[in-house]
Order: C-alpha cells, then structure tokens, then sequence
C-alpha cells in the first residue's frame, strides 16, 4: 500500500484522484483482515483439527482419503480465478473451429480443463495425507514431481505451457489454505510419531505441484 | 453507491467460495465421522467472521487499489519512463523503474495476503513460537518480490520461461540437501500460498499491461508465467533464512558452550528439540 503512494509521488509526479475513495478502502483493508483472523481461531482452525482428530480416532483411511479428495476437488471446480482462467484458454481453443461449433467446443474445453485441475488439486490433498499418515519424507515427492514436469513440459504445446505453470498458483483458495493446514498440523499431531510441524505442513506445496503436471498431460493427450 | 456494490458483490464472491467447503464438511461430519462439531456456535461464528472478514477485506481491495495498481502497470511500461539508448531502442536495463515497482508490488501484495497471514500463525503454533509470523511473512514476501522482479526481466527480454524454472528448481534442490529438516515442508507449502487472492490480480495485471507495451511481446504467450515465479522464489528466500537463523544459532550454542547440538534431533517432537529461530525482523 505504501508503494503505490510512493511511487504515486515519487515517479508519476500525479495527484492521486480521489483520496477519501483510497483511504475508505484502506480502512476497510484493515477491518476485513482483523475479522478474518478472528474468524480462523474461532472457526476454521477448530474445525479442521477437530476433524483431522475425529478420523484418526476413527482409523479409516478409505474415508480419510475420500475427505482429502472431495475438499480438494470441490473447493478448486468451484474457483472464481480458475473459472476466469478457463473460459479464456477455452476462447483461444476454439478460435480455429467452425463458427457453428465454437460455442459448444469452448464451453467442453472450459468444463475440461476446471476438471482436470479440481482432480489435480483432489490428488494433491489425497497424496498430501497419505503422506503424514504413512511419513513419507517430502522433497523425494516434490522433486520427482517437479522433474516430470520438466520432462513433459517440451511436449506440451506452447500456449498450454504458460496457462499450466500458472494454474499451480493460481487454484488455492484463501479459505482452503487455512483448512488445509489446519487438517494437516492436526493429523499430525494426532498419529504417534509426526511432529507437526515436520509433517503437518506441505499439503499446499502438493497442491501446487499436481495442477502443473495433470494441464501438461491434458494439454499433451487433448490439443 | 459504488462503494455499496463493491461490499455485496465480494460478499456474494466469497459466499461462493465458502459453500462448497461446507458441503463437504457437513456432508463427512454428519455421515461419516457421525459425531456433533464441538462447539458448533462458535465454529459458526468464525465462518461468519471468515466470510464477512474476506468480503470487507476484497472490497477495500478493489476500491483503493486494484485500480491503483493496474494503472500504475500501465503507465510503468510506457516510454516516458523508460531509458531509451542512442538508438531510441531501449535496452534491458533500460527498465529500472519497471524492475523496481515489480519488486514492491510482490512483496507488498504478498506482506497483504490473508492466507500467508494464516499459515503463518498456525506455523507459530505448531512449532511453539520458534517461527516467528513477520520474520515468515517477509521472508516470503522477499522471495516474491524477486520473482515477479525476475518475471518481469523475463518479459522485457523475452526468455523462455521453462529456463529460468529449471534453474530455480535445481537451486531449490541443493538448498533442500543442506536446509534444516524440520523448514523444508514450510517452505514448499509458502510457494503456493503467496498466490491468492490479492498477488495474483496485480501481477497477471502487471504481466499482461508489460507484454502489451513491450514491442514483440504477446499478451497471450509472455504475460503468464509472472505467477510461475512468484511460486517458485519464496521456496528458496525461506529455505536460505532458515539456513541463516540456523547457522547463527550453531555459532550462537558453540559460543555459550551449551549442550546438545544445534540441530541433532530436529525429527523428534518440537518441544524438546533445538529449533531452528526464524528471526525477528
């Protein structure tokens, strides 16, 4: 916020239009970011450790797993940015079609590509948990996985490539993220042996990782 | 009047993004785990806190500065501010200001991102207050700053981006080797938690207004790719800072003549082992 006040000044030599519009927006900033972190100590944070507790204590894995997947699958289908990102990918997939056919072929590509993330993001959650269940270390996964990634990446074709890299960052949700780790630190604390932090942590780096690989290999199998 | 509609628009934007999280909640907890929420009021309460917290946060946001920050993108690529050479043609480094606005906005957007903020109370938590929440916080906004500083390099000179990844990631892999155990999930987890709702806006708004006015540069194929490398840095700036703190608190132990190494038993539980101090900044 800062910046674009010094650089307003500084580098632009402008007045700013409307200060009393920037500021009541700053204020707001403020406020929104104060209730939000009493929102995760009193919601988020309990729920999702109280969950992550309740399925150790229950002991199934099968159902742990579905748990990851469906968080995973469900918060990123419905993500405004990733809806944004596909409709545009879909716009320039269908430039070259038929007129006629251009409607029907963007909005399948458009349904395509928001699937293929939200079960990457699934499979990241689901890869993610079973990793602090059975204590995997996790630079061997990461790595590997980025490493494919560069295999695949000159097969893929070239406008996939740049929407690809991008969707990683692009698919975790603010209100995922605090879940999400609260689901990981409270596993981990739960099952003998897992330090939380050690363990607890790292559900979103596999949730930025699987998005890049599974667009690859859509791209590479699709177009 | 704009103001009101800025406030229900992002309250519904954010309503949509809570929905689906509570279906699956309420779904597993009532068929599944067959066990009341503890607390549910207050659970309650804190989702309400969540979303009317996030609506405000978003609407302040693109009142005062999304439009900010977009216009100033634009104007930045445009040739009054940049360093022409002899020949009228600008160069590289022609582009400081460029450069430099693309570091502030990184780190700034990224010290402003509320699921940073969060990850980085529950890393306190979990690690008993050795990870402090600003020292976490501007170690990754830092690395953010390099990488949108980098992707716009990249953009003005037109590399392929698949490089500067490779690279990075080979960097990230020998930091992993020597960086203290017990950092190494953090750090990757900090990558894709920079890029939310506040850094990925500006940013692709940075990268598209830059390949837009930069002569041979398409919008479609060079303005992505920013976001790549916001992901990417933040890994090894919180890597390097844990291999900092690390090694001064060694020198620190040696010197006291204290017992028990620095960072010998890192993999038991947190409370008893040595940890590594994210420093206070």
């Amino acid at each position: 916020m800062l910046t674009v006040a010094l650089f307003q000044g500084l580098v632009f030599r402008q007045p700013l239009e409307n200060v009393s519009q920037v500021l009541i927006g700053l204020g707001l900033v403020i406020v929104g970011l104060s209730l939000f972190v009493v929102g995760l100590q009193l919601g988020l944070f309990p729920l999702g450790e109280a969950m992550a507790h309740d399925f150790a204590r229950k002991g199934s894995l099968p159902w742990l797993i579905a748990f990851a997947f469906a968080l995973g699958f469900g918060t990123t289908f419905a993500e405004p940015a990733l809806i944004a990102i596909a409709g545009k990918v879909a716009a320039i997939k269908a430039l070259g079609a038929a007129a006629e056919q251009q409607d029907a072929l963007r909005e399948s590509y458009a349904l395509a590509l928001r699937m293929t993330v939200a079960a990457a993001v699934g499979t990241a959650l689901v890869v993610g948990v079973l990793r602090i269940v059975l204590g995997w270390p996790i630079h061997y996964w990461i790595m590997s996985g980025y490493a494919v990634v560069f295999v695949l990446t000159p097969f893929a074709p070239r406008e996939i490539v740049a929407v690809a890299y991008d969707s990683g960052g692009v698919t975790t949700s603010t209100i995922t993220v605090p879940l999400a780790t609260a689901l990981g630190v409270g596993l981990a604390s739960s099952i003998k042996g897992r330090s939380p932090l050690l363990d607890g942590f790292g559900l979103i780096a596999f949730a930025s990782l699987t998005p890049i690989l599974f667009v690859l290999v859509w791209g590479i199998l699709w177009a | 009047m704009t103001f009101l509609w800025a406030l229900v628009w992002s309250f519904v934007a954010t309503l949509r993004d809570v929905l689906p999280i509570s279906i699956v909640i309420l779904f597993f907890q009532v068929l599944v785990l067959r066990r009341p929420i503890a607390n549910w009021e207050r659970v309650l309460a804190g989702f309400a806190c969540v979303t009317l917290g996030l609506a405000v946060f978003l609407a302040g946001l693109e009142i005062a500065l999304f439009p900010l920050g977009e216009a100033m993108a634009r104007q930045l690529a445009s040739p009054a501010l940049v360093q022409l050479d002899h020949g009228g043609f600008a160069p590289w480094y022609g582009y400081y200001w460029t450069y430099l606005f693309a570091f502030m906005i990184g780190f700034s957007a990224t010290i402003a991102e509320p699921a940073l903020l969060a990850v980085a109370i529950k890393a306190n938590q979990a690690s008993g207050g050795t990870i402090h929440i600003w020292g976490l916080r501007s170690a990754v906004a830092i690395g953010s700053g390099i990488g949108v500083t980098l992707g716009a390099f990249r953009i003005v000179t037109g590399l392929p981006l698949p490089y500067f990844l490779l690279a990075g990631y080979l960097f990230v892999i020998v930091q992993t080797y020597f960086a203290p155990k017990q950092i190494i999930p953090l750090a990757y987890d900090s990558g894709g938690v920079t890029t939310s709702t506040v850094t990925v806006p500006l940013v692709t708004a940075l990268g598209l207004g830059l390949a837009a006015h930069i002569p041979g540069r398409n919008a479609l194929a060079d303005g992505f790719g920013m976001i790549a490398l916001a992901v990417l840095f933040p890994v090894i700036t919180v890597l390097g800072y844990a291999q900092i703190a690390q090694s001064l608190n060694v020198r620190q132990l040696r010197a006291s003549r204290s017992v028990g190494g620095g960072g010998g038993h890192l993999t038991k539980g947190l409370s008893q082992a040595h940890p590594t101090t994210m420093g206070d900044s």
